[in-house]
């Protein structure tokens, strides 16, 4: 069984097409990398899995999109359930204009914790999975805002799994962070994959290398190849995917 | 060819203009500065402490402004009780959860169209519901009411604006950690504009402190001698005081105007002041 899965998905965005018949398989407790050029419909593929495209209007699906077997655009799942059993991280950081605390702390809340011990236990447990307490420690009182931009993309992560969801979507996580903080975000996905099954959008080719354990290349709304890293960067089966890696297009 | 120099006359003209923009501001700016110095000077004087402790008397040296004062703060703050919550809570209607039915669009259209209706129509409106229908007669709680409606448009476009500033990643990042539409609005979408929305209630409320025509439609009074001690009290503002001195013959009534002028005049400087500083200090701290 499959942790993550879509089942012959087709995403429209108005008249225009962007998901094409997609099916593919996550499994648990693995990194799996999309890559593609520009304006493949990675994003939209990721976001079909929390329903954060039910908010842009004139969006229309077919197919499924399944999580532990669970058809979740089927009619009896509530979508503010299901988000909160997934974490997102966006391609730019977008912490909230709030403190460090209360940005960590924000969805303890809105799954309904009210033990101020438990938040902040849970607040201290995230901080330092992304790598941040060290950092924030003596400053969780501070805006969230006076924090560097790779200090506040780990304050997302930090803030999406503070709830320990079991999956986490990222979005280009590390595209706009520096060598160092980029490192830090992979290592922290390394540790992550113990307790998370972690979807990564990516354009940085050595990124989907390092971390993931499958990946999967798109190419203008369809899923060309999909398959374990390894095999995608050293022998890939489809001549488009060589292309792309080898950077002859996109 | 690409003219890299630009001509003499063009030039001329170019000055011209600035020089003749120049001027426009500096006359304005000197007949302001003029009406401030004749004011400050023919009613400085007045302004002592019995002046804000005296209550109305047909002696202009024992008249002050302490019943206006206290009807005046009474009315602004019930105004902006009744006003902020039901402007804001439109304003969010409208921009968060109305934005695509044709309802909201109509409305739409409606506040943009309010907040350019002379005053005294909402005079008149209020005059007819409030003090009429209602019964609430020459009451501070009719002249709120009538405030309110006045100063809502303001209230709704400002708020609706603060609101529009918030990114839409903050948006996601609250939907993203299964937040519901209640839940982002209110944790998110309303902190993060609350300085935008605070800013246009005060600028809302700078401009119901100088409103007399409506309040005279719907009776507050010329001469209050006693000070309101409820919402059903009848009684008497600044502005409408300050009238009432003007048209009196004698001259120390005209410096009782002008002082009472002055004291009108800081409290509109405070509350811009405030409007300022809010809105400086928010969009220091709120960088998105
Ligand atoms: N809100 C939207 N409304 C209409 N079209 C959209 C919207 N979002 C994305 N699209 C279109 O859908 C296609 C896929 O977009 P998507 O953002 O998923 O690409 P992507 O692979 O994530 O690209 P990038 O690598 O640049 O982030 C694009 O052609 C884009 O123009
Ligand atoms: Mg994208």
């Amino acid at each position: 069984m499959y942790k993550l899965e879509s089942k012959n998905l087709n995403l429209w965005y108005g008249p225009k097409q962007a998901l094409k018949d997609i099916s593919m398989g996550v499994d648990a407790n693995t990194v799996t990398a999309f890559i593609g050029p520009s304006g493949c419909g990675k994003s939209t593929f990721l976001r079909c899995f929390n329903r954060m495209n039910d908010l842009i209007p004139n969006v229309r699906i077919t197919g499924q999109a399944l999580i532990d077997n669970i058809n979740i655009y089927s009619r009896n799942v509530d979508v503010y359930e299901h988000r909160k059993s997934i974490g997102m991280v966006f391609q730019k950081p977008n912490p909230f204009p709030k403190s460090i605390y209360e940005n960590v702390a924000y969805g303890l809340h809105i799954i309904g914790e009210n033990s101020k011990s438990i938040i902040d236990e849970s607040v201290e447990t995230a901080l330092k999975q992304a790598a941040l307490w060290n950092e924030v420690k003596d400053s969780l009182k501070k805006s969230a805002l006076a924090l560097s931009g790779g200090q506040q993309q780990r304050l997302c992560i930090a803030r999406a799994i503070a709830v320990k969801p079991s999956i986490l979507l990222m979005d280009e996580p590390a595209s706009a962070l520096d060598p160092l903080s980029t490192a830090k975000i992979e290592e922290l996905i390394y540790n992550l994959k113990k307790e998370y099954s972690i979807v990564i959008v990516t354009h940085n080719m050595q990124q989907a290398g390092r971390v993931s354990d499958k990946t999967a290349f798109f190419y203008l709304g369809e899923l060309i190849e999909y398959d374990n890293t390894s095999k995608i960067f050293t022998n890939p089966s489809k001549e488009a995917t060589q292309n792309y890696i080898t950077g002859r297009f996109g | 060819m690409i003219k890299r120099i630009k001509t003499n006359k063009a030039r001329i003209k170019d000055q011209l203009f600035k020089y003749f923009a120049m001027l426009c501001t500096g006359l304005c700016l000197l007949v302001l500065a003029l009406l401030l110095i004749d004011i400050i000077s023919k009613g400085i004087g007045r302004i002592n402490w019995s002046f804000f402790s005296n209550l109305p008397s047909r002696h202009f040296d024992e008249s002050g402004i302490y019943t206006a004062l206290i009807g005046m703060v009474s009315l602004l703050f019930l105004t902006v009780l009744i006003a902020m919550p039901i402007g804001i809570m439109a304003a969010i209607y409208l921009q968060e959860y109305g934005t695509k039915n044709r309802f909201a669009r109509i409305v739409e259209i409606n506040i943009a169209n309010l907040a350019g209706v002379p005053s005294v129509i909402y005079g008149i409106l209020g005059l007819q519901i409030f003090v009429r229908i209602a019964g609430f007669g020459n009451s501070i709680l009719a002249g709120a009411l009538t405030l309110a409606l006045l100063i809502m448009p303001i209230v709704i476009v400002a708020t609706r604006e603060a609101i529009k500033a918030v990114p839409n990643s903050l948006r996601e990042a609250s939907f993203g950690m299964g937040a519901t539409k209640w839940q982002t609005t209110r944790n998110v979408v309303i902190p993060a504009a609350w300085g935008g929305i605070l800013t246009g209630v005060i600028l809302s409320v700078s401009r119901a402190i100088g409103e007399t025509a409506p309040l005279i439609v719907v009776g507050a009074l010329v001469y209050v001698p006693f000070i309101p001690e409820g919402p059903l009290d009848q009684y008497t503002t600044l502005p409408i005081q300050i009238f009432n001195w003007t048209s009196r013959p004698q001259q120390g009534f005209i410096t009782n105007a002008a002082a009472g002028i002055i004291v009108l005049l800081a409290f509109t400087f405070l509350l811009n002041g405030i409007a300022i500083w809010l809105r400086n200090r928010w969009n220091n701290k709120v960088k998105f």
